[in-house]
């Protein structure tokens, strides 16, 4: 076995009998008592998810914005401190290193990227820094917690001050979680409104254990529901939507890229391709007879095969395969009848619109 | 999810299937430790009745949210009667594993592959060697 890592939650999740597998080489908890238990817990009240494998660096200095604003897609001067921006760092043809979060801070940005790119993302904002511009990998000092779901006020409220709860979505905030020091924002990777924690590493449990403490305590939750979560709202997903190997414009991410203004790498190629058009586009499928898709399946029409899914799972919401996949575009529309063949067996099924449910991180809380 | 048990009547295959012999009959289903390395079953994709099924090679597929397994075969023979519940309630694979959730019945056409079998003590030693 490899020296795989664990976040400061290790024996958390271990005492909550957690199941821990191998991901992007960290020991993480895949789930506690069900993939579907947790995503259903997640859509109607509240969940809790360890996800401090994910990277953070900070970009500090004279002139950290203009660098970001030539390095990455989004128009990073739209935000400015305690505000948050979904954006991509693209290489020299346009493909995608990661996608991130950068949150904008009193004196600095902060990026959240994938554990499986922190070391790529490095390398490639080092190479593109130019003098003046400190940059630190906070990632192995950094704890990260996503409460998520609609009952997130609920779990926060007893161990927050104050409490962050006039925070509009993708907006940040310093709170003291139990008495832990914390960035507080109002984002997440699951379609429900909620929050995501981060603080130093070595205080992450004493966050954990005060919001499972809880009489609205959430439910522990592991990597396989923030996947089932993800894929029903259509976010895409390092490695498996997005790569080098195509541009953001095919995977319906023309929103976070600055078509107009953009001076960042690669952006050539996106301009020609919203202009002109991709091979293929990203879709939803839900299968309308019984079985699962997968990553691999190929996406039929007329006997012709039209795509490929790139995720697939059974839905939990849904109670239906689902499946986000690459379709040329002549089949990328709502409605589209195609078919997946799973391992040899053709499964009828239907693009469908994204988000797969009636879900929105933007709804508001009731008090 | 149900605990960890190994009844003394079955016998056991390496791919974590069970065998519960009746006569010339015998019916399958996956261990314990199967269901629990899969994780919560959602899917059953059985063989209909009729198929033949081949010691050592899959029969069907069982699916969790995030893996598809195939079920070998334990013995080889005609497939009699299917488990629909299972179609309908696949989580009955990991709520009671050799109960309920059994999955096909078959008339065995060689008998004598039970042999190769393992009983309880010998597969409850197996697994701890996958483990150590």
């Amino acid at each position: 076995m490899t020296d795989l890592k664990r976040t400061s939650l290790y024996d958390a999740h271990v005492a909550a009998k957690a199941k821990i597998v191998d991901f992007a080489g960290w020991e993480m908890p895949v789930e506690y008592v069900g993939v579907r238990a947790e995503h259903l817990a997640v859509r109607s009240t509240c969940g809790l998810f360890d996800v401090s494998h994910m990277g953070q660096i900070e970009v500090m200095g004279k002139g950290a914005r203009e660098f970001l604003q030539a390095s990455l897609t989004n128009d990073i001067t739209r935000i400015g401190p305690g505000q948050a921006q979904y954006t991509l760092l693209p290489d020299d043809n346009g493909g995608v290193i990661d996608d991130l979060l950068a949150y904008a801070l009193l004196d600095r940005f902060l990026l959240v990227v994938n554990a499986s790119n922190i070391d790529a993302c490095w390398a490639r904002l080092t190479s593109l820094a130019p003098d003046g511009i400190d940059m630190v990998n906070r990632s192995p000092d950094v704890g990260m917690l996503a409460l998520q779901g609609p009952d997130w006020v609920k779990a926060l409220t007893p161990v927050s001050s104050p409490e962050p709860f006039a925070l509009a979505y993708m907006e940040s905030t310093e709170a003291h979680v139990a008495g832990v020091p914390c960035l507080v924002a109002r984002t997440g990777y699951t379609g429900e409104p909620g929050v995501e924690i981060m603080c130093d590493a070595s205080q992450a449990p004493a966050v954990w254990d005060a919001l499972m403490a809880g009489a609205d305590r959430p439910d522990p939750c592991g990597l396989a529901s923030r996947d089932t979560l993800r894929l029903e709202m259509g976010y895409p997903l390092y490695g498996n939507e997005l790569s080098r190997d195509r541009s953001p414009i095919s995977a319906g991410l023309k929103w976070a890229c600055d078509l107009a203004h953009g001076g960042f790498p690669g952006v050539e190629r996106m301009q020609r391709e919203a202009e002109e058009g991709t091979p293929d586009r990203l879709v939803g499928i839900v299968l309308t007879e019984k079985g699962i898709p997968r990553g691999g399946c190929p996406v039929m029409a007329g006997g012709e095969q039209v795509g490929v899914v790139t995720s697939g799972t059974l839905s939990p919401s849904l109670g239906v395969g689902a499946a986000l996949a690459y379709v040329s575009p002549e089949h990328a529309h709502v409605g589209a009848q195609v078919s997946i063949d799973v391992r040899g067996k053709e499964k009828a099924a239907e693009v469908t619109r994204l988000p797969m449910v009636d879900s929105s991180p933007r709804k508001e809380h009731h008090q | 999810m149900s605990d960890e048990t190994y009844p003394a009547d079955l016998r056991y295959h390496p791919e974590h299937d069970w065998v519960r012999v009746d006569g010339d009959e015998a019916t399958f289903g996956v261990t314990w430790y199967a269901q629990d390395a899969l994780g919560e079953v959602v899917y059953y994709d059985p063989p209909a009745v009729g198929d033949t099924v081949t010691a050592g090679s899959s029969y069907g597929e069982l699916e969790s949210v995030k893996a598809v397994s195939d079920i070998i075969a334990p013995a080889s023979g005609e497939v009699i009667a299917v488990n629909g519940a299972v179609g309908d309630a696949p989580e009955l694979v990991n709520s009671d594993p050799y109960g309920d959730g059994w999955l096909i019945t078959v008339r065995l056409s060689d008998p004598s592959e039970l042999d190769a079998l393992m009983d309880e003590p010998a597969y409850r030693a197996y697994l701890a060697g996958l483990s150590a």
